[in-house]
């Protein structure tokens, strides 16, 4: 075993993006993620990468834009109010199919809000965020070790599938420390990068565009973003699940909160109750076939979030109307993280 | 073998050191660890709080709703925190600036440590910290003191290691008081 580290979530994830070869980094700070642009800010010049403070989270966007048409692994990451920002730029790069990671440590909104952990983004990251009907791949890291090791896999779904891909977590994953073994890039065979801007030295005019004029053009292309993203939904979706073989009632959570309703499963267990955890790794594409099938086994769900009802709507969608549904939700605040006893209180309650 | 604690006081007071020095030891004597802190926008004065888990399997939730053990360096942290100790846990309270009394419970075992005086007499009252940490060591024997000592190299930048002989003073004078006690 490699030796194991103690770092935070966010430097975790800087660390991840390191070891998958970015070398690029665009943002401007925001609590609860300005680790990650600490951190890079001191390692990126070592290894001859560049590091640069935008002067906003809209200019930083654009630079991520920028570097990833050319070709390069780059990433960018911020709080909500600054994902919110880029949230244009992020459209273009789906237009023009563009790779690149965006990491949304996540604070609590409407608003400027506060800046405890909050999981009101989710509608935000998984239904396209930008204008013009796109989706972006979304991963939930729910330990530091996940946050080294998504935000890797990320950057490979990127460049496979040539779309932005967010990394979203919130102060829960980003601050706490744990153990991190900080093991090497995973070793995937990627298409190459036949489309990046690199100067034309006498070959073939490359252009990067997300405008399409001509007639029938623009639809083809919907089409064409359309069909990666189901193919994303056929083989890239991951979910993790507890106890959830014989359980009468299957808990459903992602992220932070999952951590917490993990150790509130295993507290309604000691007690006798069948109670399972199923924790979607991908937001989007959401795990719905894994889902169906663990909804169906235990025929109720209790689906628990940090905001007041947002993942639950792809629950009941995934799950169909024979699986009955309830959702318990804390919206972030200061003084609003549930406890694993609170949490196993409403186990109890919705497994009678 | 489970540990969980909550070490609280105000911003300044070292709360996230001795979290992180704990998590080093724990770490270092081959156990999972989660620390997960908590604290206002402000660099000083404000409230802070951290939450260190240890534990031989996985730790689960990082959050814990009622620790087992609560570590308090000021009244604030026992007016707001005190109400959460697991029944039957500890409190560890920096007797200085705490007044036992105001806890108002008889299903939790109560520490009072002088942490402000014992830190100024062995030379710095911003080692409350550490004797805090001692005390918590002893008393729960979630970490050893050698494990605490040795866990300050890897907590503190290497300019600051000048200080480790006294804060492992300070740790071993702590985990002495609350023997006594």
């Amino acid at each position: 075993m490699s030796k194991r580290l103690f770092v935070k979530g966010n430097e975790a994830a800087a660390m991840g993006a390191i070891e998958a070869g970015c070398r690029y980094y665009f943002g401007y700070p925001i609590t609860p993620q300005s680790d990650i642009p600490e951190y890079l800010s001191r390692e990126l010049p070592k290894l001859n990468g560049e590091f640069i403070q935008a002067e906003s989270e809209v200019a930083a966007i654009n630079m991520l834009l920028g570097a990833s048409a050319c070709g390069v692994r780059a990433m960018t990451s911020s709080s909500s109010p600054g994902i919110s920002l880029k949230q244009e730029g992020i459209s273009y790069m789906a237009g023009a199919e563009l790779p690149g990671v965006i990491i949304n440590i996540s604070r609590s909104g409407p608003g400027l809000g506060g800046i405890d952990a909050s999981q009101s983004d989710y509608f935000q990251s998984v239904k396209g965020g930008g204008h013009g009907g796109y989706r972006i791949a979304v991963l939930a890291p729910n330990s530091v070790q996940e946050m080294y090791d998504l935000t890797m896999h990320a950057f490979d779904l990127a460049d496979q599938y040539r779309t932005p891909v967010m990394v979203l977590g919130d102060s829960v994953i980003g601050q706490m420390k744990e153990a991190l073994v900080p093991n090497p890039r995973p070793n995937r065979e990627l298409p190459a990068k036949g489309w990046a801007v690199r100067g034309k030295s006498g070959g073939e005019q490359r252009i990067v565009k997300s405008l399409f004029l001509g007639d029938g053009e623009l639809e083809a292309h919907n089409w064409r973003l359309h069909a990666k993203y189901k193919q994303m939904m056929d083989v890239e979706c991951l979910s993790e699940e507890f106890e959830t073989a014989d359980a009468k009632l299957l808990v459903t959570a992602y992220g932070s909160v999952a951590r917490i309703a993990h150790t509130a499963v295993a507290m309604a267990r000691e007690e006798g109750l069948k109670v399972g955890l199923f924790r979607p790794i991908t937001l989007c594409p959401f795990p719905e076939k894994a889902l169906k099938a663990a909804g169906e086994r235990a025929g109720r769900i209790l689906d628990i979030e940090l905001n007041t009802g947002q993942m639950v709507e792809d629950v009941r969608l995934a799950v169909g109307s024979n699986v009955e549904v309830s959702f318990y939700g804390r919206p972030p605040g200061a003084g609003s993280l549930p406890s694993p006893e609170e949490l196993l209180d409403q186990i109890r309650k919705h497994y009678a | 073998m489970r540990h969980d604690v909550l070490i609280a006081g105000f911003g300044g007071q070292g709360v996230l050191l001795a979290g992180n020095v704990l998590s080093y030891a724990a770490l270092d004597e081959g156990k999972n660890v989660s620390y997960f802190p908590a604290y206002g926008v402000e660099k000083r004065g404000g409230t802070a709080n951290c939450t260190v888990v240890i534990a031989d399997g996985a730790v689960g939730s990082p959050v814990v709703g009622s620790p087992s053990v609560l570590v308090a360096l000021n009244q604030g942290s026992l007016d707001r925190l005190g109400a959460k100790i697991r029944p039957g846990g500890i409190c560890i309270l920096n007797s200085s600036l705490v007044d036992a009394a105001t806890l108002g419970r008889s299903d939790v075992k109560v520490v009072s440590v002088p942490m402000n005086e014992i830190a100024t007499d062995l030379g710095d009252p911003r080692m409350v910290n550490m004797v805090a940490l001692g005390a918590y060591a002893e008393l729960t024997g979630a970490v050893s003191l050698e494990a605490l000592a040795e866990a300050l190299k890897a907590a503190l930048p290497e300019r600051n290691h000048r200080f480790i002989p006294a804060n492992a003073k300070a740790m071993e004078t702590g985990a002495q008081c609350a023997r006594v006690e």
